[in-house]
This record gives C-alpha cells, structure tokens and sequence, in this order.
C-alpha cells in the first residue's frame, strides 16, 4: 500500500517538475529571441550607428550600405493604410453586433470571423493577385490617372486589412460586451437616442479598450510577411503616394535569406531588421495589452 | 434638430449593415475566387505524385511532397508544442489557481508572445539552426513551428481551463487525489473538448504559416524520410509556383491554394462539430 502511495506522489513530483520546465521554456523564449537576434545584429552595429542605419534609405548590401529607411516607411505606409481602411470596419461592426444584430446574425457571424482568422496568409496573398491587384490597375487607378500594374501599397493594405479585421474585431466585440448594460439603461432612461447613446456613452466608454484593440492590429500588421510580399512590389525606394510599390521591413527579410549567407554583414543586417521588428511589435502588443487591462479594471 | 439625430443614426444603421455585410461578403469572395481559379487545375494527379522531371517548366507531377511535408511538420510542431503546452495550461490553473497575480503575469506574458510575427521566429530558428550546425531539415522547422504555436496553444488551453469550476477542484483534492492527478484525470476530462478545438486551433496555424518554415525547412522534390532531410511545405509550393512565369505552373499554385483552403476549412469544421459534440461528457454544476 505504501510503495503505491510512493509511486503516486513520485508521479506527481514528476509532472511537478516536467510543468516548470515547460513554463520556463515558455517564458525564457522572448528573451532568447531577442538576444539572439541581438547577437547576430552586433557585427553591423559596431560598424553603423542605429540611427544611420534607420534614416538612411541607401540599401546596397554588396558595397556595404545598409539604410533602412525605404523599408520602415513602406511599413508604415501599408500598416497606417490597412488600419484606416480596417478600423471604421471593424468598429462599425462591433458596433452592429452587439448593439443592435439580432441572434441569426451572430450566428453567421461568429464562423465567418473565425474562418476568416484561419485562413493562411498565403492564401490571402493568392487572393490578393488574383483580385485586389487587377481591381487596382484595371479600375481604381485609373479613375486618379495613374498607370500602375497594381502590385502597389494600396493592394498591399487592403490585403492586410481584411487580415486584421477578424482580429481587431474579435477585441472590438469583448470591449463593447465588458460595458455595464447600466449605463446604457441610464442613458437611455434620460431621452437619449439608442445611436446618441452609443456616440456618446459607449464610444467614449470604450474608447481605451477601441484604441487598443488598433493597436493589437497594428502590431500584426507590421509582421505579416508572405500576403503582404506578395502583393505589395517590392521596390526598394521611399514610396510617396499609395499607387506606388513599397518594401516592408518583414518582406525585405524574406526575399532575400537565401543570399544573406554569402555576406556575414548582411546577414546581420536581416537580422537587425528582424530585432527592429521584435521590437515594435512587442512595444506595441505591451502598450495596448496594459491600455486593455487598465479599462477592464477600470470597468469591474 | 430632432430629425437630424434620427436622420443620423438612420445613416449609421445603413453603414454598419453595410460594414458587417462586407465582411461576408470578403470571405465568400476569397473562398470563390480560389476555387474558381483552382479547381479546373486541380487534379488527382496533383495530390497523389511528387513533382516529376519539368514539374516547374508545366510538366507532369503533382504536390504530394507539400502536402506531406506540410502535414509531417504540423503535426510534428503540434505534438511538440501540445507537450510543452499542456502541462503549462494545466500548471497555470491547477496549481497555481490561488496566486492570480502570478497567473495573470504569465497570461500576459503569452499574449505578448502571441503577437510576434512568425518571420521573427523564422529568422531566430535560422539563427539557432545555423548556431547548432543543422542544415534546413523538417526538425528545424518542427522546432520554429513549435515557438510560433505555443502561444497560440497555451492561451487557448488556458480560455478553455479556466471555465473549469473551482468546485472540481476542491472535490478532487479533498477525495485524495494529488494535484496532478487532479489535472490530468479530471481537469484534462472536463476540458477535452476545448482543448482538442485548442489544438486543431493550433495545427491550421502551423499548416498555415509560411514565413517561418521559409527559412527552415528548405524546399525539396522528395517526401522526406527522417527528421534531417528538408521538406517542401504546402504554402511555400504556392509561393513559390506563384512566382513562376509560366502560366501552367501558376495555374498549379492556385490549385495548390484550393488544396491547403479546404484543408483549413476542415479543420475549422472539424473544431466546431467536436466541441459541440463532446459537450455533453462534461460534467455540470
């Protein structure tokens, strides 16, 4: 009897210990990640200064220029772009569903979002050519005048948007639910109109957990690789306007692992656009994850 | 002045209808247009061959190695990243159900990690390949695939555990059971049918993702037979046939994209019916 008991908090230990590991695994990986990619990022940072290499837009890696400037604009550009086209959506929608949607349409609704937010990022690429690039050439640039074979910012962006939408409208939908059906019932209670209600109470309400559910969505725009690559260009070169191609940071990565062996320097310098991008996005995630647990405890 | 406010929510009312039915609308157009443009290529000789001699010039073959590639890999990365996940999820709410503060930490920890893209992941799983002296092999990619999903994993896990009553808890500790004995026999019973969502979750993002097997896993003809070998993956065959200049090959990548959409669209089906269905094993209070 005892030697079971024994074997029963042996095993337990064992979990125990298997559990801990598994956590400190779990918890050490993004201090691994960017230390890692800090050490491979060394060798062009002791050569350039960060700040020669962020505003400097001559790329030439074969002589030794790494400025990465036309790349970090290209990714402000498309990330700024598909937020401003995603946002009003999503926001609009939240708003729909939870305000005023009746039960069917949840129902659809809820599968439609969750099937959107699987679908690989290939796949949104593939659509993206097949429909958003010919759209752009074929009949939204003309109306400006502009010649373009539509692998452009624009197409770019409008992929990306509807990547994040699924996303930000996830947050967007928990936001408006965490409000107190009270403050409604009051606001309504005192004449207001169910739309002056929503304006005024529940946007204004919302509004931390709104600007953080953006901010999530701009930092998984500002990572997404493959869709975006694919549609976007890929010209190395300041972009000006939204007809013009662009060169994200993370397709910049991409396309070009296979030669970054040859040259250790750029090799490092993938890998500093790598950390940069590490960066931004957890700066961003850390930024609207603290914005949505401040207005949570704020709402309790 | 009164109108107006009716004037204008009347006209909200409209834009919203119109901005959830875009959504719809999006998705159809995605899944139509792909199927559109890749059903009429797609063949039984595409699913069932390995790329032959001029596959990439529009000659006979078919995708098989990316498929079984991709499928290895995932499943690879899944069962990996399940039995580091799994334990951490059940860590998270069996043992350390009393320290909230401690337990929010790591919860916020997770979802910080959850937002790094997967090229990051990629190009540090390069690093640390090239640091071991691996060449691009399917165990380098399980090994990336494995970092990118175990965020995913673990705060699906996490949602669906914490639903479990702390009644259960209590009950299963004051009968004698030890703590562990608590998470695996009765925490992980109650929870099956989130959890196993939770990792079909996680297995369409491992099939799914491109960016951070490109660098990994290389890209191959042959199924691979051991965990060194490199492998070709189902995203990176569309990409990669997508670049090609000759229209057969794109006609193939969009064949190869209708392929991976049902796959996904499988496993999401699959997610839903198997909560729904296994709902009824749970114990309720």
């Amino acid at each position: 009897m005892s030697t079971f008991r024994i074997g029963r908090h042996l095993r337990s230990r064992i979990h125990l210990v298997w559990m801990f590991i598994s956590l400190m695994i779990i918890i050490l990986l993004p201090f691994i990640l960017g230390i890692g990619l800090y050490i491979k990022s060394i060798l062009l940072l002791e050569e350039k200064s960060l700040w020669d290499l962020l505003f400097s837009s001559d790329w030439r890696p074969l002589s030794g220029n790494f400025g990465f400037l036309s790349f970090a604009i290209s990714s402000l550009w498309v990330t700024a772009l598909s937020l401003l086209i995603a946002g009003p959506i999503c926001l609009l929608t939240a708003i729909h569903l939870t305000q005023y949607a009746k039960k069917w349409v949840l129902k659809i609704m809820h599968p439609v979002i969750d099937i959107l937010a699987g679908i690989p990022s290939v796949i949104f690429g593939v659509w993206g050519i097949l429909v958003i690039v010919p759209f752009i050439s074929r009949y939204v640039a003309p109306v400006f005048g502009i010649e373009t074979s539509g692998y452009t910012i624009l197409a770019g962006s409008i992929v990306l948007a509807v990547m994040i939408i699924p996303f930000i409208l996830n947050i967007l939908i928990e936001v408006f639910r965490m409000i107190p059906d009270e403050l409604k019932e009051a606001s309504l209670s005192l004449g207001a109109s169910k739309w002056q209600t929503i304006k005024l109470v529940l946007i204004r309400k919302a509004f931390p957990g709104i600007l953080s559910a953006f901010g999530l969505g701009i930092s998984r725009a500002f990572g997404e690789t493959i869709a975006v690559l694919m549609v976007v260009g890929n010209v190395a070169k300041i972009p000006t306007g939204v007809f013009q191609a662009g060169y994200p940071l993370p397709a910049l990565i991409a396309n070009n692992y296979g030669e970054m062996l040859s040259i250790p320097m750029y090799d490092s310098a993938l890998m500093l656009a790598a950390l940069i991008l590490f960066c931004v996005v957890l700066i961003f995630n850390f930024l609207s994850r603290i914005l949505i647990m401040r207005s949570e405890k704020i709402t309790n | 002045m009164r109108k107006l406010k009716y004037i204008e929510e009347k006209f909200f009312r409209v834009l919203m209808f119109f901005s959830t039915t875009l959504i719809v609308m999006v998705l159809l157009l995605i899944i139509f247009s792909i199927l559109y443009k890749g059903l009429p290529s797609l063949s039984w000789e595409m699913i069932s061959q390995t790329p032959k001699g001029g596959f990439y010039f529009g000659k006979e073959g078919g995708i098989l190695n990316a498929i079984i590639g991709s499928l290895y890999l995932s499943i690879g990365a899944t069962l990996l990243a399940f039995v580091i996940g799994l334990p951490v999820a059940l860590f998270m709410n069996v043992y350390l159900v009393k320290f909230k503060k401690t337990v929010n930490t790591i919860r916020f920890f997770l979802d910080l990690l959850w937002g790094i893209p997967s090229i990051v992941y990629g190009a540090f799983g390069f690093t640390i390949m090239i640091y071991l002296g691996l060449k691009t092999s399917l165990l380098a990619g399980i090994i990336t695939v494995t970092l990118f999903i175990i965020p995913i994993m673990v705060r699906a896990m996490d949602e669906v555990l914490k639903t479990v009553p702390f009644g259960l808890l209590e009950t299963s500790l004051s009968l004698g059971s030890t703590r562990s004995e608590t998470a695996y026999k009765v925490f992980l019973r109650q929870a099956s049918p989130g959890l196993v969502t939770a990792v079909l979750l996680s297995f369409g993002r491992a099939i799914g993702d491109a960016a951070s097997v490109l660098f990994t896993t290389g890209y191959t003809d042959h199924i691979p037979t051991s965990l060194t070998q490199p492998t070709a993956t189902l995203p990176l065959a569309i990409f990669f046939q997508l670049s090609s200049p000759i229209e057969e090959v794109q006609n193939r990548a969009f064949a190869s994209a209708v392929i991976l959409t049902v796959i996904i669209l499988i496993i999401s089906i699959l997610a839903r019916l198997y909560s729904r269905k296994y709902q009824k094993h749970k114990i309720n209070f």
